[in-house]
């Protein structure tokens, strides 16, 4: 006979599952390290499983598993006292793991940028750009009002801009009133 | 997403804006890309064996903490 229970218990497991590229794509996003977010998201399951009795039955799993994710990045952190970060080995692993089809470079010079990010940032553009969640979303998984995600999304957005303007097509690309003209006569 | 329907919308009503900046729309577009790009490759990677072989383990725990209970 199928309990009530084990109903609950195998949609849990399921739903688990489901969460799980999603959320290590946003462990991989906070620790800048694919072996370091495997043990993030490998915590995240003992917990997850631990409090599943918490967790109600039907509502967003992927909002309360980010959530135990994020708590549990932070109160790491603060635990180690934020080791120093090995920005080389943090290239170089992000390098090994994706020779995708994509411009290596390109990507590699995105990631630099959004590693200068503030964290609070990172995680509100990542979660709201990235994830999928919505700014009501975002902003119960961080703990935080809806205007502070959505200020924090604007501000890690422009700051991108401002990075990534500079060092990719302002180098290389046509000068600003160039651009201008082109954009214009094209009516983009 | 709202701002930049609104902005979208500007543009079209006031094409000669000056505060219209040049390229403006075009690394926003392209910074939302590589953002789905860079989280989207990892998504891609699926799920790692550790993390189903620890599913199985924590059932099965579960399932012989249940059973010695219930003895």
């Amino acid at each position: 006979m199928t309990t009530d229970q084990e109903n609950d218990d195998r949609a849990f497991k399921r739903d688990l599952l489901a969460s799980l590229p999603n959320l290590r794509a946003f462990a991989v996003s906070l620790t800048g390290r694919h072996d370091k977010a495997d043990d993030l998201v490998q915590d995240t399951i003992m917990k997850a499983w631990a409090n599943q009795k918490s967790f109600t039955a039907g509502t967003n799993m992927r909002a309360w598993l980010f959530t135990i994710l994020r708590n549990e990045f932070y109160s790491q952190m603060r635990k180690r006292g934020r080791e120093v970060q090995d920005s080389d080995g943090l290239f170089s692993e992000r390098f090994s793991v994706h020779p995708e089809q994509y411009g290596r470079l390109d990507l590699q010079d995105f990631r630099k940028a959004l590693d200068t990010l503030p964290d609070d940032q990172r995680e509100a553009i990542i979660l709201v750009g990235a994830a999928g969640f919505a700014y009501e979303e975002a902003a119960t998984i961080c703990g935080c009002a809806v205007g502070t995600i959505k200020s924090r999304v604007s501000r890690a957005r422009t700051r991108l801009q401002e990075i990534l303007g500079v060092s990719g097509e302002g180098d290389f690309g046509p000068d600003p009133g160039d651009a201008a003209i082109t954009a214009r006569a094209f009516g983009s | 997403m709202s701002e930049d329907e609104t902005r979208n919308k500007e543009k079209m009503n006031t094409p000669q804006s000056s505060n219209f900046r040049p390229g403006a729309m075009l690394p926003n577009a392209s910074i939302s890309r590589k953002l789905r790009e860079f989280y989207d490759a990892v998504q891609e990677e699926g799920i790692p064996d550790r993390f189903l072989d620890l599913l199985e383990r924590l059932e099965e725990a579960e399932k012989s903490a249940k059973s010695v209970n219930a003895k």
